[in-house]
């Protein structure tokens, strides 16, 4: 393998990664505030197919991630509204929106299935873009990979460091303590949620606007699932999500690489890899911490009513 | 998924028993392993149904079940259809070759016709289209067109189908560049336009200039469009997607099949058989051939497929070698339908092993 190979490589797999970067991103907060939403892949594929007909219409890509934001803010409402307000079961629900994201974005996208469009550009930054290797793998993207990287940071920073990130935990650990102490428990976790759906809609926007720049149905091909797995292997950590985003890219572009190299290797066990990989990694990094089990927030997955005391 | 394909199928039922009462037509259902919408494979076998429709106007009707996963779901699937009424159920993937064939043992009456398998029984046959045609031709435009004497081929799963294509494209190639190499990567799926690119960027990253591919989605053409690079489209017209790139691509057209065997059925005339469909019956053709071609790809791309089509030149004519010295089809042999079906092995040349 020479560097020009390895270089390509390592460049594939920050771009794979980054779909899975905003969605999981966006899960965790929303899963941190105890909320488990399942619905992440027909969040996903709305906001592809929202995002593509916004760009496609007005010929900006801009408006495509707008409106890709804006539609799994919509979609992730809906799922606010049967969860937290009706008190709706969370997996089934999750599930349903799944189902109902599907179904909805193949009908309202079959009038641009065939169309493409320019989408996002990698942009040139002087001097770094030019560097050997590094220049190429790290500084010669588009747009979203650096956003992705901007609010992986920042989420990070609100997440352990500010008062928002402990009310955030608050809500998810102990609601009924939470809601003693006087935090509106529903008004944070409709917001953890409207944020997750914003984060799934870019990470279809990515996919239909970016990585395959058009639109046909079911194109996320199971990535908001992936995404869903890897906020769990991450134990809900910022700085574990980026790096198993990213190696996750890079052992799905491995196992296309070396068989071109000629491996003689069962496709199939290397299909396996990225899998294996994010799970080995995972159980590394939270070695030292396997007693907490998997750090899950305490009330993931079950609904608040004031009225019942914990 | 399951529950999409379950709930699809709850609503087939639905709607079928309400229009049953009026007349009683001639149902045939149709089970897609894509999207109709994957402007591939599924999207043709459709656009066949419809030409099925405009055929036999109020005489018939049809449904269909898209996106239905190869194994135990679609035994339900075509199960549901069965038991609502349905008088002749085309399932068109590789994959729902066992599952039919279950149903069409507890099913007697329905007749049922599964496309690109082997397996038939009293009430079952089979229907496939001689891909290898196609893709014997773009082998052909590969070999010419490439300048770094490397192809790339986009495997989907490692049946006799795709490795008789990988075959076919490969001695096309050779035939017309004897110095061409070919890199195979394998994406294990029928349908995922970001995987299909990653496996697309993954051969141009290693010299591959002409893409063929054996999956279902756009995506390789419009990779290799952002890249300079070119390839061939597969199942249906995917020019749109890659304006420079795109040589041609090899369209299906199931419709006349789907009439012929629907009429069989009325008629009581039907036999199960294995039914192979290419460039003679107009069940593949060449679409948007295009203009940027040198002149001489193009002559030669129009005088293959010439050939091919007035059954002049076969392209599994011995003597043919595997990649291990074997001969596997001796000389003054042409492989018979049959023993199409059941090609195991890479031709000489190809470096890589069929993965097991």
């Amino acid at each position: 393998m020479d560097i020009d190979l390895i270089t390509q490589v390592l460049f594939a797999a920050i771009k794979t990664g980054t779909p899975l970067l905003f969605i999981a991103l966006g899960e965790a907060i929303c899963e941190k505030t105890g909320v488990l939403n399942l619905g992440q892949e027909g969040m996903m594929l709305m906001g592809a197919v929202v995002g593509f007909m916004a760009a496609y219409g007005t010929g900006n890509a801009g408006f495509g991630l707008l409106g890709a934001m804006l539609i799994g803010m919509v979609m992730s409402l809906i799922f606010g509204f049967l969860v937290l307000h009706l008190g709706a079961n969370q997996v089934a629900t999750g599930l349903a929106l799944t189902i109902f994201g599907t179904g909805l974005s193949a009908f309202i996208g079959s009038s641009v299935v065939g169309q493409t469009i320019a989408g996002f550009q990698p942009v040139y930054i002087p001097v770094l873009s030019d560097l050997p290797v590094v220049g190429k793998v790290l500084f010669s993207h588009d747009l979203l990979v650096y956003l992705a990287i901007v609010l992986a940071v920042v989420i990070a920073w609100v997440a352990n460091k500010t008062r928002v990130g402990l009310t955030i935990k608050a809500v998810g650990e102990n609601p009924h303590a939470a809601n003693a102490i006087g935090i509106k428990v529903l008004r944070v976790r409709y917001l953890a949620v409207m944020f997750g759906g914003a984060m799934a809609g870019l990470g279809g926007a990515y996919m239909s606007l970016v990585y395959t720049p058009m639109w046909v149905e079911n194109m996320t091909a199971g990535r908001g699932w992936i995404a869903l797995a890897l906020v769990v292997f991450a134990s809900w950590r910022i700085g574990n999500i980026v790096l198993g985003a990213y190696l996750f890219g890079l052992a799905s572009i491995m196992h296309l690489v070396l068989q071109g190299m000629g491996w003689s290797i069962s496709p199939n066990l290397l299909a396996m890899l990225p899998y294996v990989a994010t799970i080995v990694v995972m159980v590394i990094i939270s070695a030292d911490k396997f007693k907490e089990k998997l750090l899950a927030p305490r009330s993931l997955g079950k609904p608040f009513d004031p009225r019942q005391m914990a | 998924m399951k529950l999409k394909s379950l709930l699809v199928g709850l609503g087939l039922l639905a709607g079928v028993g309400a229009a049953q009462a009026a007349d009683d037509p001639f149902k045939v259902g149709f089970v897609y392993v894509g999207p109709v919408g994957d402007l591939g494979w599924s999207y043709e076998h459709d656009r066949g149904r419809q030409e099925l429709e405009k055929y036999f106007g109020d005489k018939i009707e049809t449904t269909y079940v898209e996106n239905v996963p190869e194994g135990a779901d679609a035994e339900r699937v075509i199960t549901q259809l069965a038991k609502s009424g349905n008088d002749l159920i085309f399932s068109t993937s590789f994959g729902f070759m066992n599952p039919t064939l279950k149903v069409a043992k507890r099913f007697p009456k329905v007749t049922f016709e599964h496309a690109t398998g082997y397996k038939r029984s009293k009430n079952m046959g089979t229907y496939v289209l001689r891909t290898y045609e196609g893709r014997y031709v773009s082998g052909v435009a590969a070999g010419m067109l490439t300048e770094t004497n490397t192809i790339g081929y986009i495997g989907s799963f490692p049946i006799p189908e795709v490795i008789r294509d990988i075959n076919s494209s490969f001695m096309a190639a050779k035939s017309v560049n004897p110095d061409v190499t070919m890199k195979i990567v394998w994406v294990n799926s029928w349908y995922d336009p970001g995987k299909e690119t990653d496996a697309a960027n993954a051969l141009m990253d290693q010299g591959v200039d002409v893409l063929l591919q054996h999956t279902d989605s756009p995506a390789p053409l419009i990779a290799a469009e952002k890249r300079g690079k070119r390839a061939i489209g597969q199942a249906s017209d995917q020019s749109s997607f890659a304006p420079t790139a795109h040589v041609f691509s090899v369209r299906d057209d199931w419709a006349p099949y789907y009439i012929k065997v629907t009429q069989a059925v009325m008629d009581g005339t039907y036999e199960p058989s294995d039914f192979w469909g290419g460039f003679h019956e107009d069940m593949l053709s060449l679409a948007s051939i295009n203009d940027n071609l040198p002149a001489d790809v193009r002559a030669k791309i129009d005088e293959t497929y010439a050939k091919i089509k007035s059954g002049e030149f076969h392209p599994f004519t011995g003597p043919i070698k595997d990649n291990k010295g074997n001969i596997v089809v001796a000389e003054g042999h042409t492989l018979t339908d049959t023993e199409l079906a059941q090609v195991n092995w890479y031709v000489e040349g190809i470096t890589d092993e069929i993965p097991r």
